[in-house]
């Protein structure tokens, strides 16, 4: 098997909380091949969102190795940080916090273009358009405020922010929970074209099975910050072994539960 | 089965930049007394404008037309008032759906041809625009009181709390203004709903601030306060969305425990068709502020008329449904 493109290893995280340790994430290993989809899935406080900005480095962890694209993630610094990071893209639950809610659609997107000097001043119009053409966007929404577009617009600018710099990995954290469901099936259309035709490998936090189940291909199941099974998404919904994956499972609404005529 | 209370033709529109933006249009419907009544649909559909216009909380710029009609001998009912033990009468829910379905005004319902004929109460709360002052005019009539005869559970329970106040009198306070009860017995009082809604260690949870308590335990303390005073309808608008699946289906048993025990009637609010399906008797789907379709749960699921509620039903991912779309292999 070749190198996987993400591989973490042992990632421990404690915060201090009342003056005692606590494990947000507790020796978790998992790794993500090219063009594939894992996801995390688990209960509030589990640690899911604390893996993912552990591996955005957006915060460090105790211990644990993250090594990615065949090196090493967490020695990096400075320019290579930075550079690397292109490749490692995020797109989360709401992308109304994550973007500066005055800044116009074409801003939000000239960004990673200039600051990855990934086109000229001159080059970047056009690149916008293409960029929100391959999300399925108008290109006049470009001079848009972010504050006037849908929501389901809004997430559709940010993967298109995302996929700017040429990624492998996408995390995207809780990114379809916040849409309204007809918009939520075609967002996950779009990251699925996307993977098919670029490649990108995501990981994908979510606590909702049914939708893990209708994107990822593995799933890893959280608790107190440890991974507690792991395996083909669609085994691990089919016949959950740990106690939490059968909880999960259990607490999934149903449309034929209450419904035999 | 007997009407709670019964809509009529009601409009809401908000007033923003000089312009009228319509919330809900001509949205005539019954909720019987006892019943669990889901109203789905998703973002700017009117569903918690709704729910909103029934517990007289629409800001007062609101523009509201048509009438919310309340039967004051079910509001009335007494605490030890039981359930309907009979499903309700589907050939009535069907007519309702047809005169519905093709948006003529709602047909009279001869719910008066039953031995209670004096169930539908001849005091129609007609709603003014102020709703403040529509309250006040109609003093001298009957008018149903949030928080003694209507309990709402919103979404976020912080946003309903009191942060810097111990929830056991937060609650305490409910029993105390509704049911008049001195210091020691709403107290008392606190404590028993605490236990009622499985807070562990209630006698530590009285003294518990908000932020002490996580997600699904603020919501099972507002849903206490909301029960307090023993109203006849509870509401709650997407009551469980912020919490993850597993609190979600807790509290989605606990709404259901304590609506049976008290002989509720539940308006259940939700952008989610299969937990409204797991909890409802008769769901009511809403898009752009109409009520397309409204039936008993079998029939919106099974055989729904309107093609959204189809669209919604296959919008869902569940995890016994086949495979909605091809993944691709990966590598």
């Amino acid at each position: 098997m070749s190198t996987p493109l993400l591989a973490v290893s042992g990632l421990t995280k404690r915060y201090r909380r009342g003056g005692k340790a606590v494990s947000a994430v507790n020796d978790v290993s998992f790794a993500i091949e090219p063009g594939e989809t894992l996801a995390l899935a688990g209960p509030s406080g589990s640690g899911k969102s604390t893996i993912a900005r552990l591996v955005l480095r957006l915060i460090e962890p105790d211990a644990g190795t993250i090594q990615f694209e065949g090196g090493d993630f967490r020695s990096l610094g400075g320019a290579a940080l930075r550079a690397k990071r292109a490749r490692l893209q995020m797109v989360f639950q709401d992308p109304l916090a994550a973007f500066n809610p005055r800044a116009t659609v074409a801003r939000v997107l000239d960004d990673p273009l200039r600051i990855h000097d990934l086109a000229s001043r001159t080059e970047r119009p056009r690149r916008i358009a293409a960029l929100l053409e391959r999300v399925g966007l108008a290109s006049d929404l470009a001079p848009r405020a972010i504050h006037e577009i849908s929501g389901g617009q809004r997430q559709r600018v940010a993967i298109a922010r995302a996929i700017a710099t040429n990624p492998s990995l996408i995390v995207l954290d809780e990114a379809v929970s916040a849409l309204d469901v007809s918009v939520r099936g075609q967002i996950l259309d779009l990251l699925l074209d996307l993977q098919a035709t670029e490649r990108i490998a995501y990981l994908f936090i979510s606590h909702d099975l049914g939708v893990v189940r209708a994107i990822a291909h593995r799933l890893a199941i959280l608790d107190a910050g440890r991974i507690d099974e792991s395996g083909d998404a669609r085994a691990v919904i089919a016949a959950p072994q740990s106690a939490i994956g059968k909880a999960l499972v259990a607490a999934t609404p149903r449309l034929d539960r209450n419904t035999a005529l | 089965m007997t009407a709670l209370l019964s809509i009529r033709d009601l409009s809401v529109a908000y007033r923003g930049n000089g312009v009228e933006v319509p919330a809900l249009q001509g949205v005539s419907l019954e909720i019987e007394a006892g019943e669990r009544l889901a109203i789905i649909g998703e973002s700017g559909s009117g569903k918690s404008t709704l729910a909103l216009a029934i517990a007289g909380l629409l800001p007062g710029a609101a523009l509201v037309r048509g009438t919310i009609e309340w039967s004051v001998s079910q509001l009335q009912t007494s605490r030890s008032f039981t359930p309907p033990s009979v499903l309700p009468d589907i050939s009535l829910a069907r007519g309702e759906i047809g005169s519905f379905a093709v948006g003529s005004p709602p047909a009279t319902l001869e719910i008066g041809e039953s031995s209670d004929d004096s169930a539908i109460s001849p005091l129609a709360r007609e709603m003014s625009g102020r709703t403040e002052g529509g309250v006040k005019e109609l003093q001298p009539k009957f008018v149903p009181l949030l928080g003694r005869d209507i309990g709402f559970v919103f979404q976020d329970p912080s946003a309903s709390l009191d942060p810097v106040m111990a929830v056991g009198k937060q609650i305490a306070e409910v029993a105390h203004t509704h049911l008049n009860l001195g210091g020691p017995r709403a107290y008392a009082k606190a404590r028993t709903l605490l236990e009622r809604v499985r807070l562990p260690d209630p006698g530590a949870a009285m003294r518990a601030y908000p932020h002490q308590l996580s997600g699904g335990q603020k919501q099972r303390v507002v849903i206490a306060a909301a029960i307090a005073a023993g109203p006849r309808l509870l509401i709650a608008d997407e009551a469980t969305s912020a919490l993850d699946t597993i609190v979600q289906a807790e509290i989605v048993s606990l709404i259901r425990r304590l609506v049976a025990e008290d002989g509720m009637t539940l308006l259940f609010i939700s952008h989610d068709i299969a937990l409204a399906a797991e909890l409802a008797e008769r769901i009511a789907v809403f898009r752009h502020g109409k009520l397309l379709e409204l039936g008993t749960t079998a029939e919106i699921v099974n055989a729904p008329r309107h093609a959204y509620t189809r669209a919604l039903l296959d919008a869902h991912l569940g995890l016994d449904t086949g495979p909605l779309r091809r993944i691709g292999a990966p590598a």
